[in-house]
Protein backbone atom coordinates (compact mmCIF):
# COMPACT_ATOMS: atom_id res chain seq x y z
CA UNK A 1 0.00 0.00 0.00
CA UNK A 2 1.11 3.39 -0.83
CA UNK A 3 0.24 5.98 2.13
CA UNK A 4 0.57 9.73 1.59
CA UNK A 5 0.30 11.85 4.90
CA UNK A 6 -0.16 15.88 4.66
CA UNK A 7 2.52 15.87 2.16
CA UNK A 8 3.81 20.02 0.98
CA UNK A 9 5.58 20.51 -1.46
CA UNK A 10 6.32 24.50 -2.70
CA UNK A 11 8.43 25.87 -6.07
CA UNK A 12 9.40 29.55 -5.88
CA UNK A 13 7.13 30.25 -3.09
CA UNK A 14 3.96 28.94 -4.74
CA UNK A 15 2.62 25.92 -2.56
CA UNK A 16 1.53 22.95 -5.19
CA UNK A 17 1.06 20.52 -2.88
CA UNK A 18 -0.65 21.77 0.36
CA UNK A 19 -0.96 18.62 2.47
CA UNK A 20 -2.45 15.68 0.26
CA UNK A 21 -3.09 12.94 2.44
CA UNK A 22 -4.14 9.42 0.31
CA UNK A 23 -4.19 5.80 0.26
CA UNK A 24 -3.28 3.67 -2.72
CA UNK A 25 -4.44 0.21 -2.22
CA UNK A 26 -2.09 -2.39 -3.08
CA UNK A 27 -2.93 -4.31 -6.39
CA UNK A 28 -5.76 -2.13 -7.65
CA UNK A 29 -5.42 0.93 -10.35
CA UNK A 30 -5.66 4.30 -8.26
CA UNK A 31 -6.25 7.38 -11.09
CA UNK A 32 -5.66 10.56 -9.56
CA UNK A 33 -7.76 13.27 -11.93
CA UNK A 34 -7.25 17.23 -11.91
CA UNK A 35 -6.98 20.29 -13.72
CA UNK A 36 -3.55 21.23 -16.17
CA UNK A 37 -1.13 22.48 -13.40
CA UNK A 38 -3.02 21.13 -10.42
CA UNK A 39 -0.01 19.48 -9.33
CA UNK A 40 -0.91 15.66 -10.32
CA UNK A 41 2.99 15.03 -12.40
CA UNK A 42 4.51 16.20 -9.18
CA UNK A 43 2.45 14.50 -6.62
CA UNK A 44 3.43 11.23 -8.99
CA UNK A 45 6.74 12.04 -8.80
CA UNK A 46 7.02 12.41 -5.21
CA UNK A 47 5.92 9.06 -5.40
CA UNK A 48 8.30 8.12 -7.21
CA UNK A 49 10.66 9.38 -4.89
CA UNK A 50 12.16 11.71 -7.58
CA UNK A 51 10.88 14.52 -5.88
CA UNK A 52 11.42 14.98 -1.87
CA UNK A 53 8.75 16.80 -0.01
CA UNK A 54 8.85 20.18 2.17
CA UNK A 55 7.53 18.39 4.67
CA UNK A 56 4.86 14.86 5.22
CA UNK A 57 5.66 10.98 4.79
CA UNK A 58 4.95 9.03 2.02
CA UNK A 59 4.95 5.28 2.63
CA UNK A 60 4.78 2.46 0.52
CA UNK A 61 4.73 -0.57 2.33
CA UNK A 62 5.70 0.12 5.92
CA UNK A 63 8.85 2.13 3.88
CA UNK A 64 9.10 5.98 4.44
CA UNK A 65 10.56 7.13 1.35
CA UNK A 66 11.06 10.77 2.15
CA UNK A 67 13.29 9.69 4.85
CA UNK A 68 15.78 7.04 2.96
CA UNK A 69 19.29 7.47 2.22
CA UNK A 70 20.08 8.02 -1.35
CA UNK A 71 21.10 4.01 -1.69
CA UNK A 72 17.81 2.42 0.02
CA UNK A 73 16.29 4.92 -2.18
CA UNK A 74 17.90 3.67 -5.37
CA UNK A 75 17.17 -0.19 -4.13
CA UNK A 76 13.70 0.67 -3.28
CA UNK A 77 13.64 2.20 -6.72
CA UNK A 78 13.66 -1.48 -8.73
CA UNK A 79 10.08 -1.89 -7.39
CA UNK A 80 8.74 0.97 -9.29
CA UNK A 81 8.02 1.02 -13.60
CA UNK A 82 7.03 4.35 -14.39
CA UNK A 83 5.30 5.23 -17.77
CA UNK A 84 6.51 9.01 -18.32
CA UNK A 85 3.83 11.67 -20.40
CA UNK A 86 6.13 12.28 -23.52
CA UNK A 87 7.50 8.45 -22.91
CA UNK A 88 10.83 9.28 -22.23
CA UNK A 89 12.42 7.27 -24.86
CA UNK A 90 16.51 7.02 -24.85
CA UNK A 91 16.02 8.89 -28.42
CA UNK A 92 19.87 7.03 -28.83
CA UNK A 93 18.58 3.59 -28.82
CA UNK A 94 16.41 1.38 -30.76
CA UNK A 95 13.44 -0.03 -29.54
CA UNK A 96 14.94 -3.35 -28.73
CA UNK A 97 17.76 -1.34 -26.76
CA UNK A 98 15.14 0.89 -25.04
CA UNK A 99 12.97 -2.40 -23.86
CA UNK A 100 16.21 -4.10 -22.83
CA UNK A 101 17.91 -1.02 -20.57
CA UNK A 102 16.20 -2.45 -17.47
CA UNK A 103 17.39 -5.39 -18.12
CA UNK A 104 21.00 -4.69 -19.07
CA UNK A 105 21.51 -2.52 -16.61
CA UNK A 106 20.22 -4.29 -13.67
CA UNK A 107 20.78 -8.02 -14.14
CA UNK A 108 22.97 -10.67 -15.08
CA UNK A 109 20.33 -12.50 -18.16
CA UNK A 110 21.83 -14.01 -20.84
CA UNK A 111 21.97 -11.52 -24.32
CA UNK A 112 19.44 -14.89 -25.37
CA UNK A 113 17.18 -14.51 -22.63
CA UNK A 114 16.80 -10.80 -22.61
CA UNK A 115 15.93 -11.10 -26.04
CA UNK A 116 13.09 -13.27 -24.79
CA UNK A 117 11.84 -11.57 -22.49
CA UNK A 118 11.64 -8.00 -24.76
CA UNK A 119 9.94 -9.56 -27.35
CA UNK A 120 7.26 -11.13 -24.76
CA UNK A 121 6.83 -7.89 -23.51
CA UNK A 122 6.67 -6.38 -27.03
CA UNK A 123 3.84 -8.53 -27.88
CA UNK A 124 2.04 -7.90 -24.74
CA UNK A 125 1.80 -4.30 -26.14
CA UNK A 126 0.90 -5.50 -29.39
CA UNK A 127 3.99 -3.89 -31.04
CA UNK A 128 5.27 -6.17 -34.35
CA UNK A 129 8.86 -7.35 -34.79
CA UNK A 130 10.06 -5.12 -37.22
CA UNK A 131 9.67 -2.12 -34.63
CA UNK A 132 12.38 -3.73 -32.45
CA UNK A 133 15.51 -2.14 -34.37
CA UNK A 134 13.04 1.60 -34.80
CA UNK A 135 14.24 4.64 -33.31
CA UNK A 136 12.34 6.43 -30.98
CA UNK A 137 11.71 9.23 -33.52
CA UNK A 138 10.44 7.12 -35.83
CA UNK A 139 7.60 6.06 -33.88
CA UNK A 140 3.98 7.77 -33.65
CA UNK A 141 2.95 8.68 -30.45
CA UNK A 142 0.94 5.72 -29.76
CA UNK A 143 3.90 3.42 -30.02
CA UNK A 144 5.94 5.53 -27.90
CA UNK A 145 4.02 5.08 -25.47
CA UNK A 146 3.09 1.24 -26.15
CA UNK A 147 7.09 0.60 -26.06
CA UNK A 148 7.75 3.09 -23.01
CA UNK A 149 5.05 0.60 -21.24
CA UNK A 150 6.95 -2.36 -22.99
CA UNK A 151 9.94 -0.84 -20.77
CA UNK A 152 8.03 -0.09 -17.27
CA UNK A 153 6.66 -3.46 -17.32
CA UNK A 154 9.65 -5.42 -18.36
CA UNK A 155 11.06 -5.95 -14.59
CA UNK A 156 7.29 -7.01 -13.80
CA UNK A 157 7.24 -3.99 -10.71
CA UNK A 158 4.97 -3.92 -7.80
CA UNK A 159 4.33 -0.62 -8.54
CA UNK A 160 3.87 1.19 -11.73
CA UNK A 161 2.96 5.24 -12.37
CA UNK A 162 1.27 6.57 -14.80
CA UNK A 163 1.72 10.21 -16.08
CA UNK A 164 -0.64 11.09 -18.64
CA UNK A 165 -0.82 7.94 -20.43
CA UNK A 166 -3.25 9.09 -23.32
CA UNK A 167 -2.18 12.84 -23.37
CA UNK A 168 -1.87 14.11 -27.25
CA UNK A 169 -3.42 10.76 -28.48
CA UNK A 170 -6.41 9.97 -30.91
CA UNK A 171 -9.18 8.24 -29.66
CA UNK A 172 -8.94 4.91 -30.92
CA UNK A 173 -5.17 5.05 -29.52
CA UNK A 174 -6.44 6.05 -26.24
CA UNK A 175 -8.82 3.12 -25.73
CA UNK A 176 -6.11 1.24 -27.10
CA UNK A 177 -3.43 2.35 -24.23
CA UNK A 178 -6.32 2.12 -21.86
CA UNK A 179 -7.11 -1.43 -22.62
CA UNK A 180 -3.40 -2.06 -22.55
CA UNK A 181 -2.84 -0.64 -18.65
CA UNK A 182 -5.85 -2.93 -18.19
CA UNK A 183 -4.58 -6.24 -19.73
CA UNK A 184 -1.17 -5.61 -18.32
CA UNK A 185 -2.78 -5.19 -14.65
CA UNK A 186 -4.65 -8.19 -14.26
CA UNK A 187 -1.39 -10.44 -16.16
CA UNK A 188 0.81 -8.81 -13.32
CA UNK A 189 -1.33 -7.83 -10.60
CA UNK A 190 0.91 -4.33 -9.90
CA UNK A 191 -0.21 -2.00 -7.42
CA UNK A 192 -1.17 1.11 -10.24
CA UNK A 193 -1.38 5.01 -10.28
CA UNK A 194 -2.71 6.54 -13.23
CA UNK A 195 -2.34 10.44 -13.26
CA UNK A 196 -4.83 11.54 -16.04
CA UNK A 197 -7.70 14.39 -16.75
CA UNK A 198 -9.29 12.15 -19.59
CA UNK A 199 -12.72 12.03 -18.27
CA UNK A 200 -14.57 9.56 -18.77
CA UNK A 201 -12.55 7.37 -20.51
CA UNK A 202 -9.90 6.75 -17.65
CA UNK A 203 -12.66 5.46 -15.38
CA UNK A 204 -12.97 2.32 -16.94
CA UNK A 205 -9.16 1.29 -16.11
CA UNK A 206 -9.93 2.63 -11.77
CA UNK A 207 -10.60 1.01 -9.60
CA UNK A 208 -10.57 4.14 -7.18
CA UNK A 209 -10.40 7.71 -8.31
CA UNK A 210 -8.65 10.75 -6.20
CA UNK A 211 -9.54 14.29 -7.28
CA UNK A 212 -6.53 17.09 -6.90
CA UNK A 213 -7.83 20.01 -6.17
CA UNK A 214 -5.84 23.36 -5.33
CA UNK A 215 -2.89 21.03 -3.88
CA UNK A 216 -5.29 18.74 -1.54
CA UNK A 217 -7.47 15.69 -2.41
CA UNK A 218 -10.77 17.02 -2.13
CA UNK A 219 -12.69 13.59 -3.27
CA UNK A 220 -11.66 9.71 -2.96
CA UNK A 221 -14.12 6.76 -3.91
CA UNK A 222 -14.85 4.40 -6.86
CA UNK A 223 -15.84 5.89 -10.24
CA UNK A 224 -19.49 5.45 -9.33
CA UNK A 225 -18.52 7.23 -6.04
CA UNK A 226 -16.88 10.36 -7.52
CA UNK A 227 -19.72 10.69 -10.15
CA UNK A 228 -22.00 11.13 -7.67
CA UNK A 229 -19.84 13.44 -5.21
CA UNK A 230 -21.70 16.12 -4.12
CA UNK A 231 -18.68 18.65 -4.32
CA UNK A 232 -19.41 21.34 -7.34
CA UNK A 233 -15.74 21.30 -8.01
CA UNK A 234 -15.98 17.58 -9.31
CA UNK A 235 -18.85 17.95 -10.20
CA UNK A 236 -17.71 20.81 -12.75
CA UNK A 237 -14.44 18.64 -13.81
CA UNK A 238 -16.54 15.77 -14.99
CA UNK A 239 -18.88 17.37 -16.88
CA UNK A 240 -16.35 19.64 -18.24
CA UNK A 241 -18.10 22.84 -16.99
CA UNK A 242 -16.17 25.91 -18.14
CA UNK A 243 -14.48 27.52 -15.14
CA UNK A 244 -15.34 31.26 -15.10
CA UNK A 245 -12.51 32.02 -12.72
CA UNK A 246 -9.44 30.92 -14.71
CA UNK A 247 -11.53 31.77 -17.91
CA UNK B 1 22.91 52.38 2.00
CA UNK B 2 21.75 49.74 3.97
CA UNK B 3 19.31 48.42 1.30
CA UNK B 4 22.61 48.55 -1.17
CA UNK B 5 24.53 46.33 1.38
CA UNK B 6 22.07 44.03 1.63
CA UNK B 7 21.77 43.61 -2.12
CA UNK B 8 25.41 43.22 -2.54
CA UNK B 9 25.28 40.77 0.43
CA UNK B 10 22.79 38.97 -1.38
CA UNK B 11 24.93 38.70 -4.46
CA UNK B 12 27.61 37.27 -2.60
CA UNK B 13 25.94 34.75 -0.91
CA UNK B 14 24.29 33.26 -4.63
CA UNK B 15 27.55 33.67 -6.07
CA UNK B 16 28.59 31.52 -3.52
CA UNK B 17 25.80 29.22 -3.58
CA UNK B 18 26.13 28.70 -6.99
CA UNK B 19 30.43 28.23 -7.00
CA UNK B 20 29.35 25.37 -4.18
CA UNK B 21 26.54 23.63 -6.33
CA UNK B 22 29.01 23.42 -9.26
CA UNK B 23 32.08 21.98 -6.84
CA UNK B 24 29.18 19.29 -5.21
CA UNK B 25 28.18 18.64 -8.62
CA UNK B 26 31.75 17.89 -10.02
CA UNK B 27 32.94 16.31 -6.83
CA UNK B 28 29.76 14.15 -7.02
CA UNK B 29 30.64 13.39 -10.99
CA UNK B 30 34.13 12.09 -10.05
CA UNK B 31 33.60 10.13 -7.11
CA UNK B 32 31.47 7.96 -9.26
CA UNK B 33 34.10 6.73 -11.47
CA UNK B 34 35.34 5.06 -9.06
CA UNK B 35 32.30 3.33 -7.68
CA UNK B 36 30.57 0.24 -9.35
CA UNK B 37 29.49 -0.48 -11.78
CA UNK B 38 32.35 1.27 -13.89
CA UNK B 39 31.17 2.27 -17.25
CA UNK B 40 34.61 2.10 -19.47
CA UNK B 41 32.25 1.64 -22.44
CA UNK B 42 30.43 5.08 -22.17
CA UNK B 43 33.53 6.82 -21.47
CA UNK B 44 35.36 5.68 -24.43
CA UNK B 45 32.03 6.59 -26.65
CA UNK B 46 32.69 9.81 -24.88
CA UNK B 47 36.29 10.33 -25.46
CA UNK B 48 35.40 9.18 -29.27
CA UNK B 49 32.94 12.08 -29.52
CA UNK B 50 34.84 14.93 -27.51
CA UNK B 51 38.55 14.03 -28.23
CA UNK B 52 38.51 12.04 -32.06
CA UNK B 53 35.64 14.21 -33.28
CA UNK B 54 36.99 16.84 -32.07
CA UNK B 55 40.19 16.21 -33.95
CA UNK B 56 39.33 17.85 -37.60
CA UNK B 57 38.68 21.14 -36.08
CA UNK B 58 41.58 21.31 -34.11
CA UNK B 59 44.10 20.24 -36.94
CA UNK B 60 42.64 23.00 -39.04
CA UNK B 61 42.53 25.89 -36.37
CA UNK B 62 46.40 24.55 -35.25
CA UNK B 63 47.97 24.54 -38.76
CA UNK B 64 46.75 28.36 -39.19
CA UNK B 65 47.13 29.79 -35.29
CA UNK B 66 50.91 28.08 -36.31
CA UNK B 67 51.03 29.16 -40.02
CA UNK B 68 49.99 33.38 -38.54
CA UNK B 69 52.50 33.00 -35.86
CA UNK B 70 55.39 32.30 -38.21
CA UNK B 71 54.51 35.02 -40.62
CA UNK B 72 53.79 37.65 -37.50
CA UNK B 73 56.83 36.20 -35.88
CA UNK B 74 59.29 36.08 -38.93
CA UNK B 75 58.32 39.94 -39.85
CA UNK B 76 58.39 40.96 -36.03
CA UNK B 77 62.24 39.36 -35.43
CA UNK B 78 63.80 40.70 -38.90
CA UNK B 79 63.56 43.90 -37.66
CA UNK B 80 66.03 42.85 -34.70
CA UNK B 81 67.68 40.34 -37.04
CA UNK B 82 66.67 37.53 -35.05
CA UNK B 83 64.76 35.81 -37.84
CA UNK B 84 66.35 32.31 -35.78
CA UNK B 85 64.53 32.38 -33.41
CA UNK B 86 61.28 32.22 -34.82
CA UNK B 87 61.03 28.16 -34.00
CA UNK B 88 61.29 29.29 -30.17
CA UNK B 89 58.81 32.05 -30.62
CA UNK B 90 56.02 29.83 -32.57
CA UNK B 91 56.46 27.08 -30.22
CA UNK B 92 56.65 28.76 -26.69
CA UNK B 93 53.63 30.63 -27.74
CA UNK B 94 51.80 27.29 -28.53
CA UNK B 95 53.16 25.51 -25.79
CA UNK B 96 52.33 27.66 -23.10
CA UNK B 97 49.25 29.85 -24.19
CA UNK B 98 47.65 29.68 -27.15
CA UNK B 99 47.64 25.90 -27.58
CA UNK B 100 45.66 25.16 -24.57
CA UNK B 101 43.52 28.01 -24.47
CA UNK B 102 42.70 27.74 -28.49
CA UNK B 103 41.53 23.78 -27.96
CA UNK B 104 39.79 24.60 -24.83
CA UNK B 105 37.74 27.46 -26.52
CA UNK B 106 36.85 25.23 -30.45
CA UNK B 107 36.08 22.28 -28.02
CA UNK B 108 33.90 24.23 -25.93
CA UNK B 109 31.96 25.71 -29.17
CA UNK B 110 31.74 22.01 -30.55
CA UNK B 111 31.72 19.39 -27.67
CA UNK B 112 30.79 21.80 -25.00
CA UNK B 113 27.65 23.13 -26.69
CA UNK B 114 26.46 19.64 -28.27
CA UNK B 115 26.68 18.18 -24.62
CA UNK B 116 24.84 21.43 -23.11
CA UNK B 117 22.30 20.33 -25.30
CA UNK B 118 22.16 16.56 -24.99
CA UNK B 119 21.48 16.54 -21.45
CA UNK B 120 19.24 19.20 -21.85
CA UNK B 121 17.35 17.34 -23.87
CA UNK B 122 17.74 14.40 -22.22
CA UNK B 123 16.21 16.84 -18.81
CA UNK B 124 13.28 18.08 -20.40
CA UNK B 125 12.43 15.04 -22.20
CA UNK B 126 12.38 13.09 -18.49
CA UNK B 127 15.07 10.67 -20.09
CA UNK B 128 17.16 11.70 -16.55
CA UNK B 129 14.11 11.16 -14.50
CA UNK B 130 13.49 7.65 -16.08
CA UNK B 131 16.84 6.64 -15.57
CA UNK B 132 16.73 7.49 -12.00
CA UNK B 133 13.19 5.64 -11.75
CA UNK B 134 15.29 2.39 -12.99
CA UNK B 135 17.70 2.73 -10.09
CA UNK B 136 20.56 3.79 -12.70
CA UNK B 137 21.80 6.86 -11.05
CA UNK B 138 21.86 9.40 -14.07
CA UNK B 139 25.20 11.18 -12.51
CA UNK B 140 27.28 7.91 -12.94
CA UNK B 141 25.69 7.11 -16.60
CA UNK B 142 25.42 10.05 -18.20
CA UNK B 143 27.51 13.10 -16.40
CA UNK B 144 30.58 10.67 -14.97
CA UNK B 145 31.78 9.58 -18.97
CA UNK B 146 31.49 13.10 -20.21
CA UNK B 147 33.72 14.55 -17.16
CA UNK B 148 36.67 11.67 -17.86
CA UNK B 149 36.58 12.24 -21.64
CA UNK B 150 37.44 15.24 -20.98
CA UNK B 151 40.26 15.13 -18.91
CA UNK B 152 41.49 12.64 -21.20
CA UNK B 153 41.09 14.34 -24.75
CA UNK B 154 41.77 17.99 -24.16
CA UNK B 155 45.11 17.62 -22.99
CA UNK B 156 45.99 14.78 -26.12
CA UNK B 157 43.83 17.24 -28.22
CA UNK B 158 46.57 20.38 -27.11
CA UNK B 159 49.29 18.46 -27.81
CA UNK B 160 48.00 17.75 -31.27
CA UNK B 161 47.68 21.10 -31.55
CA UNK B 162 50.93 21.96 -30.57
CA UNK B 163 52.68 19.41 -32.31
CA UNK B 164 50.50 20.55 -35.68
CA UNK B 165 51.18 24.52 -35.19
CA UNK B 166 54.85 24.19 -34.75
CA UNK B 167 54.66 22.72 -38.10
CA UNK B 168 52.40 25.43 -39.50
CA UNK B 169 55.01 28.14 -38.19
CA UNK B 170 57.75 25.69 -39.99
CA UNK B 171 55.73 25.52 -42.98
CA UNK B 172 55.43 29.57 -42.97
CA UNK B 173 58.82 30.23 -41.59
CA UNK B 174 61.24 27.99 -42.76
CA UNK B 175 59.61 26.33 -46.65
CA UNK B 176 58.07 29.81 -47.46
CA UNK B 177 60.62 32.56 -45.79
CA UNK B 178 63.67 31.11 -45.78
CA UNK B 179 64.12 30.86 -42.28
CA UNK B 180 67.36 28.13 -41.86
CA UNK B 181 65.11 24.69 -40.72
CA UNK B 182 68.40 23.89 -38.21
CA UNK B 183 67.77 27.27 -36.73
CA UNK B 184 64.31 26.60 -36.52
CA UNK B 185 64.31 23.43 -34.64
CA UNK B 186 67.50 23.90 -32.56
CA UNK B 187 66.24 27.63 -31.46
CA UNK B 188 63.04 25.52 -30.05
CA UNK B 189 64.99 23.17 -28.63
CA UNK B 190 67.08 25.37 -26.36
CA UNK B 191 64.20 27.61 -25.16
CA UNK B 192 61.62 25.35 -24.52
CA UNK B 193 61.88 23.94 -20.44
CA UNK B 194 59.87 21.37 -18.97
CA UNK B 195 58.13 23.99 -17.05
CA UNK B 196 57.05 25.27 -19.96
CA UNK B 197 55.36 21.78 -21.42
CA UNK B 198 54.29 21.05 -17.87
CA UNK B 199 52.14 24.26 -17.31
CA UNK B 200 51.09 23.56 -20.83
CA UNK B 201 49.83 20.17 -19.87
CA UNK B 202 48.11 21.70 -16.21
CA UNK B 203 46.09 24.40 -17.84
CA UNK B 204 44.64 21.47 -20.68
CA UNK B 205 44.02 19.46 -17.84
CA UNK B 206 41.86 22.11 -15.93
CA UNK B 207 40.54 23.95 -18.76
CA UNK B 208 39.65 20.05 -20.32
CA UNK B 209 37.54 19.62 -16.70
CA UNK B 210 36.17 23.03 -16.83
CA UNK B 211 34.37 23.47 -20.05
CA UNK B 212 33.00 19.83 -19.61
CA UNK B 213 31.84 20.73 -16.34
CA UNK B 214 29.95 24.03 -17.40
CA UNK B 215 28.61 21.86 -20.31
CA UNK B 216 26.91 19.55 -18.13
CA UNK B 217 25.67 21.65 -15.30
CA UNK B 218 23.99 23.51 -17.27
CA UNK B 219 22.39 21.00 -19.48
CA UNK B 220 21.77 19.02 -16.25
CA UNK B 221 19.74 22.32 -14.44
CA UNK B 222 18.22 23.66 -17.91
CA UNK B 223 15.31 25.75 -18.02
CA UNK B 224 11.80 24.77 -19.34
CA UNK B 225 11.10 23.87 -23.07
CA UNK B 226 13.38 24.00 -26.40
CA UNK B 227 13.97 28.08 -25.22
CA UNK B 228 15.40 26.79 -21.70
CA UNK B 229 17.49 24.53 -23.63
CA UNK B 230 18.98 27.19 -26.14
CA UNK B 231 19.80 29.99 -23.20
CA UNK B 232 21.83 26.94 -21.49
CA UNK B 233 23.95 26.00 -24.91
CA UNK B 234 25.01 29.56 -25.26
CA UNK B 235 25.72 30.06 -21.70
CA UNK B 236 27.61 27.10 -21.33
CA UNK B 237 30.01 29.03 -24.88
CA UNK B 238 30.33 32.18 -23.11
CA UNK B 239 30.70 31.00 -19.22
CA UNK B 240 33.60 28.03 -20.84
CA UNK B 241 35.46 30.92 -22.92
CA UNK B 242 35.36 33.15 -19.71
CA UNK B 243 36.42 30.88 -17.39
CA UNK B 244 39.18 29.64 -19.54
CA UNK B 245 40.22 32.73 -20.30
CA UNK B 246 40.53 34.06 -16.41
CA UNK B 247 42.12 30.59 -15.28
CA UNK B 248 44.07 31.23 -18.05
CA UNK B 249 45.74 34.32 -16.00
CA UNK B 250 45.90 32.66 -12.81
CA UNK B 251 47.49 29.04 -13.86
CA UNK B 252 50.24 31.52 -16.14
CA UNK B 253 50.64 33.35 -12.80
CA UNK B 254 51.75 30.18 -11.11
CA UNK B 255 54.17 29.37 -13.67
CA UNK B 256 56.01 32.31 -14.33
Amino acid sequence: MIKLIKVTRSFNGQRVLDGVDLEVPKGKITVIMGKSGAGKSVLLKHIAGLIKPDSGQIIIDGFDITQATGRELQEFKKRFGILFQGGALFDSLTVFENVAFPLREKTRLSEEEIRKRVRERLDQVALPPEVEEKFPDELSGGMKKRVALARALIQEPAILLFDEPVTGLDPPMTNTVFHLISKTHEEIGYTGVVVSHDIPEVFQIADQVAMLHRGRIIAVGTPEEIQRFPDPVVQDFIHGEIDYMEA
Amino acid sequence: MIAFLRLLGQGVLEFLQGVGHVTLFLLEGLYLAFVPPFRFRRILREVFFIGFKSSVIILLTASFTGMVLGLQGYYTLKQYGSESALGSAVALSLIRELGPVLTALMVSGRAGSAITAEVGIMRITEQLDALDTMAVNPMQYVIMPKLLAGLISVPLLTAMFDVVGILGGYAVGVMILGVSSGAYFSGMVQSVVPLDINGGIVKSIVFGLLIILVACYKGYYTGRGAEGVSKATTETVVTSAVLVLAWDYILTSFFM
